[in-house]
C-alpha cells in the first residue's frame, strides 16, 4: 500500500529540527514552572504528553496523501465556521472570552483549527483558478470574504491574536500569488478608515489598552503595561550569556505573568542570554527557509500553497509572539510554536509540520 | 492552462520562495537587533532593575462560611489568629533566625523547622507559616523587632470558632491541614499546602460552599524587604454560609439528656424531613484539632471506650430491637394475616423444632392482641407473626421506609444497616435461610441492623402515615451578601402504600407504650403533650449473665422511637443508648427530655418557674420518679 519512496524521501531533516525545537521547549517549560506549586500533574510532563501524542498523529498523518485535505477543504471550511458561529451562540466564557465550545468530555477552541482550514481552502481556490500577472479587485474579493467571515467571527470573540494570524497566513498566500499594484494601492487606503473604524467601534478597552500601553509601557506600569515591563527587564537583564538555566531571578521569582505559555521565550532569554536567542532564532529561521524550500521543490500547485501557507503560519507565529515580549509588537496573546505551554498550539503546529512533511515526502511523486 | 503558461508559472512560484525567504531573514534580523538592544546595550540597566525589583506576594485567607442553626444562631464562626510567616528570599541565615524565634518566642525550634521543611517549594518570595496561633503578645514583640528578623512578618488568619464548645461536633466536623492525597486532587486544585480543609462533618461534605476564594497582595519591596507599594490586588472572597436545619436549643437538650452515656439521637420533623438535632455523644472538641492537639488529650480520646471520636448517630449501626416491631406489625396487617382482633396466647417462650425463643417476660404475657403486644412488647407474638410472615414480607416492608440504604442525608460516610432477606444470606454466607432465623428478625434482632437516623426516619413516615422524606441536615446556603444561593426543599423518599387503618393500629400500640400501664415507654411521657413511642433492648452478644456482671462493652444496647404530638404530628425521635441495657430505662427518659426541650421552646409547655437560681438544675422528669415499669 505504502510506496517505499515515502520512507526514502521522509524529510529527516525537518522532523529533527521539530524534535530539537520541542525539547528546547519541554526543557523551558520545566524551568518557567520550576517555582510553581505542583499540585497536579507538572506541565513539562503534561506538554511531552501532547508532544508524544502529536509525534504520533503527524507519522500517521504522513501515510496520507495530502490531496486528500483538497477535497476536504471546503467542507472542512464550513464545518470549523459553523463551530465558529456556535461558539458565539453557546460557547464557554472563561476570563471574559468566549472561545470554547464545551463537548461534555473535552472543550474545544474552533479557531485553532481554523488557521490551518484556511490555509488548505487557500490553496484549494487558487489551485484550481490560477492568476497570471495578479490579482485584480475582481479576484480579490472572494479570497477576502472567505478569510473575512472567520476572522471578523474570532476577532468577535475576541481573539485578537488568532484573527490577526489567520490574516496575516491569507495575505501571506495572496502575495505569493501576486497582486495587481493598483490592488496594493487600494488595499493601502483603505486600511485607514479601517483602523479608524476597528478603533472606534470594535477593539474592546482592554486591546486598545494593550496597544496604548505598547506605545507607552509607563502608562501603566502595575496593570497591562505590567507584563512589557517585566518581559523586557527578564530578557535584557540576560544579557549575552544568560543567567543560567533555572536560574533567571524574574523567572523565578514569578515576576513574570503567564511566563510559561505566552511569555516562554522572555524565560528562555533571561536563562540563555543573547547566545541562546541567537541559536534559538537560528533554528526558527531554519525551519522558516525550510518550509519555503518545500513549497519551491513542490510541483504540485496544491502542495506548493500548502507548504507555503503553512510556512508561513509558523513564521508568523514566531515574529509576533517573539517581537511582543521584547517590546516590538502590542501583547495580543500569540504562543510561540513548540517553546509556549499548551497543548492546542502544540496540536496546531504540529499538524502544520505534519503537512509540511507530507508535501515534502511526496515531492517527487508529479 | 497550457505548458508555457505553466511553466512561467512555476519559475515566478521559484523566484517568489527566494523572495520570502529573503523577507523572512529580514525580519529575524529586526528581532535580533532588538535582542541585541536589550541585552547588550541596556543590559546592565535592566539587569540591575531586576535585582531591584522585588515583589513579595502577601496571601490574605479567605473566611470560611459560619454554620447558623435554623434561628440564625452561630453554631461555627471565625476568629483572627496570628501566624509568624518567613519569606525565603529574604532570609540570610536561617538556623540564627529560627534560634532567635525560638528564644525569644518560646516556639519550639523542631517545630519551626518541620514547618519549614513542609511548606518549601513554593516561589521564593511567597511566605511560609512556620508558627500559627502565637499570642498577642508574641504579636507585639514581632512587630517592634521585625527590623532586625529581615524575612519574618506577621500573617492573620481566620480560624473557627465554637461558641458552644462541644456542642454537635460530630455533625460541624472539623477543620485539618490539607494533606498530600487532597491537594493532588482535582477539585482542591486552588488550595495550598498549609490551607485548612474541613475533614469530616458538614465541613467537609460542604468544603466547597464554606470554603471562599483567597486574595493577595503583590507588593514591591526594596533590597531590606520594606514596603514600597502594592502593584496588584485581589481581594479574598468569603465562603457561603451554611444555614441547618438543626435547632441549637434541642441539640442542647439532646446531648445534655445523655449524660456521660454514649449513645446518639437523632430528631427528625414529622413533616419535611429536617432533622432538628442530630447527636452523638460523648461529644469531643473541635477545636483542638484546628489547633494543636494536646497529646494527652488524643490518647484520652482514643482510649475511652465510649468512642468520643465516632459519629454515631451517621456510622452506628445497632440491631433496633423491638422498635422494629412496628414494621412487623405493619407487614403482618398488610398481609392480612392478623388484624386487631387477633390474639397470640404468650407462655413465655415460643418453640419452634428444638429452638426455644424466650419472650423477655418469662411469666408469659398471656392472651395478646396487637396492641397489648405492642404496649407490652410482648416477644412471643412477634415470633409467631414472623415465622407466618416469612423474612422476605418483612423485609419488604423494611424496604418500603427505606431501611436498610443510606438516606442521602448529605454527609460522607453514611451507613445503611442491614435488612436480610432469604437471597441477601445466600449471596452472603452461600447458606439457606433457616426458619428459625426468623423469629430474631421479626423483634429486630439477628442479623438486622439499623441506623438512628432510618429510626427516626421511619418514625416519622409511621406518624405521618405514609411519607418518607429523605432527612437533610442544610436548609439554605447564603452567599455573604446574605443571598439565598441555594435551598433544600423536603424530598419525598418513597410512599409505602401502607393502609390508614395499619398505621392507626400501629400507633395506637404505640401510645400506649406510653401513656397505658404497663407500657414499657412511660418514661417519655409528656403530660402536656400526648407522645407515642416503642421501647427495643438489643442484645451485643447471645447470651450472658445479669447484666450488671457484664463487662461494659457486651451489655444491652437501649433504644427508643417516639413521635408527638400523637394528634398532630410534628416531630419524631429516636435514641439509641449504647451497652445502656434497656430501652425504656434507659432510652426513652432521653427521649422524653429531648421532646420536652422540643415543646418548652414551642411554649406548649411553660417551664416551671425555676425554684433555685440555677435554672441548669431543672432535671426532665423519668421514668423512675414517677414510678412506671420501665421494663421492657
Amino acid at each position: 500500500m505504502i510506496d517505499r519512496r515515502l520512507f526514502t524521501n521522509f524529510d529527516w531533516m525537518l522532523f529533527g529540527l521539530i524534535l530539537l525545537l520541542a525539547a528546547i521547549g519541554v526543557a523551558n517549560i520545566y524551568s518557567a514552572s520550576a517555582s510553581y506549586r505542583i499540585a497536579t500533574v507538572p506541565f513539562y510532563l503534561k506538554q511531552l504528553s501532547w508532544l508524544a501524542g502529536g509525534l504520533i498523529i503527524m507519522v500517521l498523518a504522513c501515510s496520507i496523501d495530502y490531496h486528500v485535505l483538497e477535497d476536504l477543504a471546503y467542507w472542512s471550511y464550513g464545518g470549523v465556521l459553523l463551530l465558529l458561529l456556535l461558539v458565539m451562540a453557546v460557547g464557554k466564557t472563561s476570563m471574559g472570552a468566549t472561545r470554547w465550545l464545551n463537548l461534555g468530555f473535552i472543550s474545544i477552541q474552533p479557531s485553532e483549527p481554523m488557521k490551518i482550514v484556511i490555509i488548505m481552502i487557500f490553496a484549494r481556490f487558487f489551485s484550481r483558478y490560477p492568476v497570471l500577472g495578479g490579482l485584480g479587485f475582481r479576484q480579490i474579493g472572494i479570497p477576502l470574504a472567505i478569510v473575512g467571515i472567520p476572522a471578523i467571527l474570532i476577532m468577535k470573540q475576541p481573539d485578537l491574536g488568532t484573527a490577526i494570524i489567520v490574516l496575516l497566513v491569507a495575505f501571506s498566500i495572496i502575495i505569493f500569488i501576486g497582486v495587481q499594484w493598483r490592488v496594493v494601492v487600494g488595499g493601502v487606503l483603505s486600511v485607514v478608515p479601517l483602523i479608524y473604524g476597528g478603533w472606534h467601534y470594535y477593539l474592546r478597552d482592554y486591546q486598545k489598552n494593550r496597544i496604548l500601553n505598547f506605545l507607552n509601557p509607563e502608562r501603566d506600569p502595575l496593570g497591562s503595561g505590567y507584563h512589557l515591563i517585566q518581559s523586557k527587564i527578564a530578557v535584557g537583564s540576560g544579557g549575552i550569556l544568560g543567567k543560567g538555566y533555572l536560574h533567571g531571578t524574574q523567572t523565578q521569582l514569578r515576576f513574570l505573568p503567564e511566563q510559561h505559555t505566552d511569555f516562554a521565550f522572555s524565560v528562555f532569554a533571561e536563562e540563555w542570554g543573547l547566545a541562546g536567542c541567537m541559536v534559538l532564532l537560528f533554528l526558527y529561521l531554519m525551519l522558516v527557509l525550510w518550509g519555503l524550500q518545500i513549497a519551491g521543490r513542490c510541483n504540485d500547485r496544491f502542495g506548493r500553497l500548502l507548504a507555503l501557507g503553512v510556512t508561513a503560519m509558523l513564521f508568523w507565529h514566531i515574529v509576533i509572539n517573539i517581537g511582543m515580549v521584547i517590546g516590538l509588537f502590542p501583547v495580543v496573546g500569540v504562543p510561540l510554536p513548540f517553546l509556549s505551554y499548551g497543548g492546542t498550539s502544540l496540536v496546531t503546529s504540529m499538524t502544520g509540520v505534519a503537512i509540511l512533511l507530507n508535501v515534502s515526502m511526496r515531492r517527487f511523486m508529479f | 492552462m497550457n505548458q508555457q503558461r505553466y511553466v512561467r508559472d512555476t519559475r515566478e512560484k521559484g523566484r517568489r520562495v527566494i523572495w520570502g525567504a529573503i523577507f523572512a531573514g529580514v525580519i529575524f534580523f529586526i528581532l535580533i537587533t532588538r535582542l541585541w538592544y536589550l541585552q547588550i546595550l541596556q543590559g546592565d540597566t535592566l539587569r540591575v532593575q531586576s535585582e531591584s525589583n522585588r515583589l513579595r506576594f502577601v496571601p490574605v485567607a479567605a473566611s470560611r462560611g459560619t454554620i447558623l442553626d435554623r434561628n440564625g444562631k452561630v453554631l461555627v464562626s471565625n476568629t483572627p489568629s496570628f501566624s509568624v510567616a518567613v519569606i525565603p528570599q529574604e532570609v540570610k541565615e536561617k538556623d540564627a533566625l529560627f534560634a532567635s524565634l525560638a528564644r525569644y518566642l518560646g516556639l519550639d525550634p523542631a517545630g519551626l523547622q518541620e514547618r519549614w521543611e513542609k511548606g518549601k517549594g513554593r516561589a521564593k518570595y511567597y511566605p511560609i507559616i512556620v508558627a500559627a496561633g502565637i499570642s498577642r503578645d508574641q504579636v507585639e514583640f514581632l512587630q517592634e523587632n521585625q527590623l532586625w528578623m529581615p524575612g519574618v512578618d506577621i500573617e492573620m488568619k481566620p480560624v473557627r470558632q465554637y461558641p458552644n464548645g462541644t456542642l454537635a461536633a460530630h455533625l460541624l466536623g472539623y477543620l485539618g491541614e490539607i494533606n498530600e492525597q487532597e491537594l493532588e486532587a482535582n477539585h482542591f486544585r486552588s488550595y495550598n499546602p498549609g490551607d485548612y480543609v474541613g475533614k469530616s462533618g458538614l465541613e467537609r461534605s460542604w468544603e466547597e460552599m464554606l470554603h471562599g476564594t483567597d486574595g493577595g497582595r503583590q507588593i514591591e519591596v526594596d533590597a531590606r524587604g520594606r514596603y514600597l507599594r502594592t502593584l496588584s490586588e485581589t481581594k479574598p472572597a468569603v465562603g457561603n454560609s451554611l444555614v441547618l436545619t438543626i435547632d441549637l436549643v434541642l441539640q442542647q437538650a439532646a446531648e445534655k439528656a445523655f449524660g456521660d452515656q454514649a449513645g446518639a439521637a437523632v430528631v427528625v420533623d414529622v413533616n419535611t424531613g429536617e432533622i432538628l438535632a442530630f447527636a452523638s455523644s460523648p461529644s469531643f472538641d473541635p477545636a483542638l484539632f484546628t489547633g494543636r492537639m494536646p497529646p494527652d488529650t488524643w490518647k484520652a480520646y482514643l482510649e475511652d471506650k465510649r468512642h468520643p471520636l465516632e459519629n454515631k448517630a451517621l456510622k452506628g449501626q445497632y440491631p433496633p430491637g423491638s422498635t422494629f416491631k412496628i414494621i412487623t406489625a405493619l407487614a403482618g396487617l398488610e398481609s392480612g394475616l392478623i388484624d386487631e382482633h387477633t390474639t397470640v396466647n404468650c407462655t413465655g417462650a415460643y418453640e419452634v423444632g428444638t429452638d426455644v425463643f424466650k419472650c423477655w417476660d418469662k411469666k408469659g404475657h398471656g392472651r395478646v392482641d396487637l396492641k397489648r403486644a405492642i404496649r407490652e412488647s410482648c416477644d412471643v407474638y412477634f415470633y409467631q407473626l414472623g415465622e407466618r410472615l416469612g423474612v422476605d414480607r418483612i423485609a419488604e416492608m423494611a424496604r418500603r421506609f427505606g431501611l436498610g440504604a443510606p438516606m442521602g442525608i448529605g454527609l460522607e460516610n453514611e451507613k445503611g444497616g442491614l435488612i436480610p432477606t432469604m437471597a441477601w444470606k445466600q449471596e452472603k454466607f452461600k447458606k439457606k435461610w433457616y426458619r428459625g432465623e426468623t423469629m430474631p428478625v421479626s423483634i429486630g434482632q439477628g442479623y438486622t441492623l439499623l441506623t438512628p437516623i432510618q429510626l427516626a426516619t421511619m418514625t416519622a413516615a409511621v406518624a405521618n402515615e405514609g411519607t418518607v422524606y429523605r432527612p437533610y441536615l442544610v436548609k439554605r446556603v447564603i452567599d455573604p451578601d446574605g443571598k439565598v444561593i441555594k435551598e433544600t426543599k423536603p424530598e419525598v423518599l418513597y410512599r409505602p402504600q401502607v393502609r390508614p387503618n395499619s398505621f392507626r393500629l400501629v400507633k395506637e400500640g404505640l401510645l400506649a407504650v406510653v401513656n397505658e400501664p404497663r407500657g414499657t415507654g412511660g418514661a417519655a411521657r409528656l403530660y402536656e403533650v400526648k407522645v407515642a413511642g416503642k421501647t427495643g433492648t438489643s442484645q451485643v452478644v447471645k447470651q450472658r449473665g445479669p447484666n450488671r456482671e457484664v463487662a461494659y462493652k457486651y451489655r444491652d444496647h437501649a433504644l427508643f422511637v417516639a413521635f408527638a404530638p400523637y394528634d398532630k404530628p410534628e416531630v419524631a425521635i429516636s435514641v439509641v443508648i449504647e451497652h445502656g441495657e434497656h430501652g425504656g430505662a434507659a432510652a426513652a427518659p432521653v427521649a422524653g427530655a429531648i421532646l420536652r426541650a422540643y415543646f418548652e421552646q414551642k411554649g406548649v409547655i411553660k417551664r416551671p418557674v425555676p425554684q433555685t437560681v440555677d435554672e441548669t438544675e431543672e432535671e426532665a422528669p423519668t421514668g423512675a420518679d414517677r414510678g412506671e415499669g420501665t421494663q421492657q
